[in-house]
């Protein structure tokens, strides 16, 4: 190989993708996610985690097969992150320190109700006065709890994986509501792009699911209440859409210049050929109703990606189920693809995993590289009712085998987020 | 780790501290004769001492009622900021560089309704339903707003909605190693041709209970009489947190330049580690950080903007790992003046870093007795952050003389 088969269009190294894991609510592991993803099964179950009383939508895609040591949302988040790199790297035949930079995309975190109530109970009946946190503050101001400051710090889970896989610097951990994952990839394709690194780790977990969560986005009217039949109530493009599903999920990326991969004989899994992101100043937690901000974010990515939308084969959708996102994203899509768009298949893993929020931009990013690897498409399941009003190939119900080489991945969040990766095939 | 390319300079500064509002504000405490006197409230959040928000007409960056009830203080204070930063750039009614504008936000979270709260702890004490309790006053107590007003990644978004910046908008997180990030990714992206020009920076309130409690879980906000800096002890505790934001605007020299901008400094490089703190493992990453970032320097003509947090113990480890290092250079410690503001922390010093080089003649110490004079402007500015468990951060700027 020359040189120049190692640079892009614009003459910056080539970032291919030698690592994967995954964690879903459809299991632990590319493997089995992938057999029950293109078998159409539904991840999304009645929660039991918590008791849901009184709460409007009672189902989710948790993941409860994970141990931890205390179930709070840093240790789930961690657990999760923790697998998932665990696999991407031994895929990647790497051991010892990883030696690159680490990009977390990792969910806000604040304190559990049960720690609430644990810290509430420690209060001496004498001091029962004030807030609760001047109550709380007492207690631990008299009693300092390293194992309570720890799940209360943004930065914890990045530091455990740190130390874990020896990673070199300072982690980044980000948030880009439900388009962080795509955001931490990007962060990684910048880093290798600018030569300050070889090899980055991308990683993007979510084990942040309670009661107030859940509640949280109940009152923005977000969450699907389809709650007698869980494994259908994820159905993005369809007419009886009614919100999205929250789930549960981590995935990790390892991303090396093409050049370092292959000099080590790694084996290549795919390219992140393009990233794009656009910022939409419309609403706190609308979109723009033109789809412009996600326009921009699709052109943005394919000049990234030196490709033009005619080459893209396939489409993961953001596709979240609820009503206003699957319209926005087709009226996106239709534009960017014109006449294109019947003929370029579109479909949501969320229809199977739910909304993974901060992990789903980079679950769904493996999947994307999966579909390439494979040659087969996941369906969009629930595709019983399809919305008129969003005309595309959904890849309805059943898996379809068709070989891609690249594929176009979609991130929309809370806040004007969106990001867009473009991912191609190997290099033959 | 910083490669040569694109140089990367500040053109815009906007600073609110317990100080004051603006810019010139904090220009006149940097060039006064002689240390001013800290604000602080010992009483509001006793036993601790807080330095507080200044007062703030919040209409004059936030025109919109209803954008400022969208927000709490924690938001308000963020996109208040970025508006002044944006102003002093000579960008806020330049619509087209503001859409093309890349932000990178270093946050915490938002403020939780305290009363709320309190409301299901007091109730849950005599019901042995707790988490049914829990569902049950959440769901008719939570304003729908207030997740908004928590979310991380909403001060950007406030800030996209607010000043219509939207070139692209990413929120980092991890306490002050987010700060230093924000800037070392910003600093990289535009060194590398990957950005023209970008808005950098971040808000901390310490005017929260709840936030009182992210740092005092581990016993280290200093409480009961207010002690000076470097008098704290590990028995009193050591931080008084404070209430400021920075934002930054950054950008190529070719593409300031090409707008005609007012450079105040020229950012070369900034560099942020984590690790182990045991035996003298801090001190060897301070000076890997120092040999990448001001490789030989001894420190003259230069100004260290140190992010010391007031722990004790750490505090110490810096101040003489700085005196080892740059003898030759006068050191302020922003905390002793300002409190300290965890995300904001590391934002905060690079703004009066850059203040501090573009102004004429001599720098006043931050406190008295312990930080010593500068007789001119820097010619070189350092700033330091040491966050209060892990992660660190040094940055390098200088005067750009043509």
């Amino acid at each position: 190989m020359t040189k120049s088969a190692y640079r892009d269009h614009l003459g910056r190294p080539i970032v291919a993708v030698t690592g994967m894991g995954v964690v879903t609510s459809l299991g632990q592991g590319l493997s089995d996610n992938w057999a029950a993803l293109t078998s159409g099964r539904s991840g999304i179950h009645t929660i039991t985690r918590f008791p849901t009383e009184k709460l409007s939508t009672r189902i989710s895609g948790t993941v409860d097969f994970i141990d931890v040591p205390v179930p709070n949302s840093v240790e789930r988040s961690y657990a999760f992150a923790r697998e998932t790199t665990l696999e991407a790297l031994t895929q990647a035949g790497l051991s010892g320190d990883f030696g690159g930079p680490l990009f977390l995309a990792a969910p806000p975190i604040e304190p559990e109700w049960s720690a609430r109530f644990d810290l509430s109970d420690r209060v001496p009946q004498d001091q029962r006065r004030g807030n609760a946190y001047q109550q709380f503050l007492a207690v631990l101001h008299a009693r300092p709890d390293p194992q309570f400051y720890e799940a209360i710090q943004f930065g914890s889970i990045s530091e455990r994986l740190a130390d874990r896989f020896g990673t070199r610097g300072l982690p980044v951990t980000l948030s880009t509501a439900c388009a962080s994952g795509a955001t931490a990839i990007q962060l990684g394709v910048e880093a290798i792009r600018q030569g300050r690194t070889e090899r980055a780790l991308t990683v993007a977990t979510d084990g942040s699911v309670s009661a107030e969560a859940l509640i949280r986005f109940s009152l923005l009217s977000a969450l699907s209440t389809h709650n007698d039949q869980p494994e259908k109530a994820s159905k993005p493009f369809t007419k009886d859409r009614d919100g999205f599903v929250i789930a549960e999920g981590a995935a990790t990326l390892v991303l090396e210049s093409l050049e370092a991969a292959l000099a080590r004989g790694a084996r290549v899994l795919g390219i992140l050929t393009g990233c794009g992101e656009k910022a939409d100043h419309f609403h706190r937690t609308r979109s723009s109703p033109d789809g412009g901000p996600a326009i921009a974010t699709i052109h943005a990515a394919l000049a990234d990606a030196g490709l033009s939308e005619e080459s893209i084969g396939y489409i993961n959708a953001h596709g979240t189920s609820t009503p206003e996102n699957d319209k926005m994203e087709y009226q996106a899509l239709s534009t960017v693809f014109g006449e294109r768009m019947p003929n370029v298949p579109v479909s949501s893993n969320k229809s199977m995993i739910g909304h993974t929020l901060t992990a789903a931009g980079a679950v769904e990013a493996v999947f994307s590289l999966q579909t390439m690897i494979t040659g087969v498409l996941p369906p969009t399941i629930n595709y019983d009712n399809p919305d008129p009003a969003i005309p595309l190939d959904a890849v309805p119900n059943v898996k379809r085998d068709k070989a891609v080489t690249s594929v176009l991945s979609n991130s929309f969040g809370f806040g004007g987020q969106n990001a867009c990766l473009v991912m191609t095939a190997e290099p033959a | 780790m910083n490669q040569p390319g694109h140089q990367v300079v500040v053109t815009g500064v906007g600073i609110v501290t317990s100080l004051g509002v603006g810019r010139a504000a904090h220009q006149a405490v940097l060039s006064a004769s002689q240390a001013p006197a800290p604000v602080t409230d010992s009483e509001q959040f006793a036993p601790y001492t807080i330095h507080p928000l200044p007062e703030i007409d919040w209409s004059q960056q936030i025109p919109r009622r209803g954008d400022q009830r969208q927000m709490e203080n924690w938001q308000r204070l963020g996109v208040f900021t970025a508006g002044l930063a944006l102003d002093d750039a000579g960008l806020k009614d330049d619509a087209e560089r503001c859409a093309s504008m890349d932000m990178i936000v270093a946050a915490g979270g938002g403020e939780r309704d305290v009363t709320v709260d309190t409301l299901i702890v007091e109730e849950a004490r005599s019901r042995n339903d707790r988490e049914v309790l829990l569902n049950e006053k959440l769901t008719t107590e939570l304003r729908p707003t207030l997740f908004l007003a928590q979310l991380s990644n909403l001060l950007a978004g406030n800030i996209s909605i607010v000043h219509k910046v939207t070139g692209s908008s990413r929120t980092f997180m991890g306490e002050e190693g987010a700060g230093v990030s924000a800037f070392e990714t910003a600093h990289a992206r535009i060194a590398a041709g990957q950005s023209t020009h970008c808005l950098v920076g971040g808000a901390f309130i310490s005017e929260r209970f709840d936030i009182l409690l992210v740092v005092d879980a581990m016993g280290l906000l200093q409480s009961g009489e207010t002690r000076p800096f470097w008098s704290r002890t590990e028995e009193t505790g050591g931080i008084n947190l404070g209430t400021g934001s920075a934002f930054l605007v950054l950008e190529s020299l070719e593409h300031a330049e090409a707008r005609g901008a007012t450079i105040y400094a020229r950012l070369d490089s900034v560099i942020g580690d984590r690790g182990s703190r045991e035996a003298d493992r801090l001190e060897q990453r301070m000076a890997d950080l120092a040999d990448q970032v001001a490789p030989g320097a001894t420190g003259a003509g230069t100004l260290i903007v140190s992010g010391a947090t007031g722990i004790p113990g750490l505090s110490a480890r810096e101040r003489d790992f700085l005196a080892g290092r740059f003898p030759e250079a006068s050191t302020c410690s922003q905390a002793a003046l300002l409190g300290h503001c965890i995300e904001a922390q590391f934002p905060i010093g690079m703004a009066l870093a850059s203040l501090a080089i573009a102004q004429d003649g001599a720098v006043c110490p931050f406190t008295d007795g312990t930080n010593a004079p500068m007789n001119a402007a820097p010619a070189t500015a350092l700033v330091t952050t040491v966050g209060h468990q892990r992660g660190e951060g040094l940055a390098r700027l200088s005067a750009l003389r043509s």
